[in-house]
């Protein structure tokens, strides 16, 4: 099949961007999204000119790279799929398709459809892990789980922070990675000790990044190519009402032992 | 009160009080539609019950008023605030998104909102204060010597433009609410996971009860049923 593309070029983060016209001829049906991409590119370097950059890893729908608006639409037309596993039997020859980065004053095209998604590593750091005192590992099974907790944990657990909610999202919200986030931790026993602090330390976080806020608008659920639910948001916002009502300063008084 | 402060300061937080005031909101409009259909009772009892809240319920309407008052003021300044943080969180905009699940009422809670802010404030200049009279009526007195609210209501839903307003802004009203009933208590945390998060039966329920409620008065003047 062909196709024209319409892919969002910026040369970098301060660069102005537009939009450039390129034909796609011979496309397979078999052929990956970025697979297609890939051919488009070697189209352009044997022309002697600059291929689009785009973000990938795995290019099997686990590392969350590969993100990107096309028509309109987060990872695609294809639900609960990365744009990696996208494939191109979901156009049809003579389609037209406007390919565009992320946008989110958040993550900053650091080139044409490649984003900086550093502000997740950064909530993530505020608070999303447990802390454990090094030794010897204890019996991995020691702590019971009941199952429907641990499928609970194992479904925000998913999210690859790809950023497809807040690319979705009308109001550029980081809330359904940093519910998924501070859930499936939260959810677990070991994530019990520090659900509520980690709760307040990612949102503050989450606020400092810029982020827009949460209108339940859905969209983030319906882009996200893990399937996680908004569920997980009023999760994120029950710990966090319940962090700011029993917050006391934290002090380090006591005994040095 | 630091913890308000706290919440004041976070989006969530926000988002939360716009939650309590929207609940709050929702209360009181379905106390004011019941006391509104009264108007269908006939003028003796509807007057009756307009001189009840400002004779010997005054205090507690009082009280009640100045609830709602600080209700609206933070629900709007909550709401101009997120507002203005949604938009600088996409500087650049995109040349196409398509909303996938997103309902119109949900993308219609901010110009939504603005309509129902003028309402109010016509509203309560309307029927409260009387400084707007179209009907030239407020200031009638029924034949027991009391403020004639009844025959306000009638001569001003008879003047078109006035129906008109309160039919289209109770539209938005339902539709505010077919959203915002949901959605706040999403935001407050005590919804109940389920296996299809959007579905919303008892906001729908609320939002169109709310809705035929306060519509049926206008349409009963309009109809003849009034009069
Ligand atoms: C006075 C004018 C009003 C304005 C400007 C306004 C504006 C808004 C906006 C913009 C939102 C969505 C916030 C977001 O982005 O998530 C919202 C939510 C809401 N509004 Fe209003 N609104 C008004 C009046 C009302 C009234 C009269 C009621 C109730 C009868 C109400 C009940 C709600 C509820 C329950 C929510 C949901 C809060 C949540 O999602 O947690 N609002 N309002
Ligand atoms: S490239 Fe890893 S998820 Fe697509």
């Amino acid at each position: 099949m062909n196709l024209i593309l319409h892919v969002w070029r910026q040369a970098g983060a301060n660069a102005a961007g537009r939009f450039e016209r390129y034909e796609a001829r011979d496309v397979s049906a078999d052929m990956s999204f970025l697979e297609m991409l890939d051919v488009v590119n070697e189209g352009l370097i044997a022309n002697g000119q600059e291929p689009i950059a785009f973000d990938h890893d795995c290019r099997e729908g686990i590392c969350g790279m590969c993100g990107m608006m096309i028509n309109g639409t987060a990872h695609g037309p294809m639900k609960m799929t990365t744009t990696c596993q996208l494939h191109m039997r979901s156009f049809k020859d003579g389609d037209e398709l406007w390919i565009e980065p992320w946008r989110a004053r958040a993550f900053q095209v650091v080139k044409d459809l490649v984003v900086d998604r550093s502000a997740f590593d950064r909530i993530i750091q505020a608070g999303g892990f447990v802390s454990v005192n090094t030794g010897a590992p204890q019996d991995a099974n020691a702590i019971p789980i009941s199952k429907q907790v641990a499928d609970d944990a194992m479904d925000a657990a998913a999210c690859i922070g790809c950023g497809a909610c807040v690319a979705a999202c009308p109001n550029g919200s980081a809330s359904l990675f940093t519910a998924a986030k501070v859930s499936h931790l939260g959810l677990l026993p070991q994530g019990q000790p520090e659900r509520y602090r980690r709760a307040l330390k990612m949102v503050a976080q989450m606020d400092l990044e810029d982020f827009g806020h949460c209108t339940l608008f859905g969209e983030c659920q319906e882009a996200c190519p893990k399937g996680i639910s908004i569920d997980f948001i009023a999760r994120m916002n029950h710990d966090y009402l319940r962090a700011v009502a029993t917050q006391r300063e934290e002090t380090a008084a006591g005994g040095t032992g | 009160m630091s913890w308000f402060v706290n919440l004041y300061r976070s989006t969530i937080g926000k988002k939360i009080i716009m939650a309590v005031t929207g609940l709050i909101g929702i209360g009181f409009v379905l106390v004011h539609m019941l006391g509104n259909l009264q108007v269908f009772i006939g003028q003796d009892k509807f007057d009756a019950y307009a001189a009840m809240l400002h004779g010997p319920l005054a205090e507690v309407v009082w009280g009640l008023r100045i609830v709602l008052i600080v209700a609206v003021v933070l629900h709007v300044l909550m709401a101009w605030q997120l507002t203005q943080r949604a938009r600088a969180a996409r500087p650049v905009d995109y040349r196409m998104r398509e909303p996938q699940v997103s309902t119109w009422a949900s993308r219609t809670m901010r110009w939504g909102g603005v309509l129902l802010l003028v309402f109010i404030v016509f509203h309560i200049l309307h029927f409260t204060v009387g400084v707007i009279d179209p009907a030239h009526a407020f200031h009638e007195t029924d034949a027991l010597g009391r403020h004639d609210i009844y025959g306000d209501v009638v001569a001003s839903f008879r003047i078109w433009w006035v129906s008109a307003f309160y039919i289209v802004a109770m539209i938005f009203l339902g539709l505010h609410l077919f959203h915002g009933a949901w959605s706040s208590l999403r935001t407050l945390g005590v919804a109940h996971p389920s296996a299809h998060p959007l579905k919303r039966r008892i906001s729908a329920a609320i939002a169109i009860i709310v809705w035929l409620g306060f519509t049926l008065v206008p349409l009963g003047v309009i109809a003849g049923i009034v009069h």
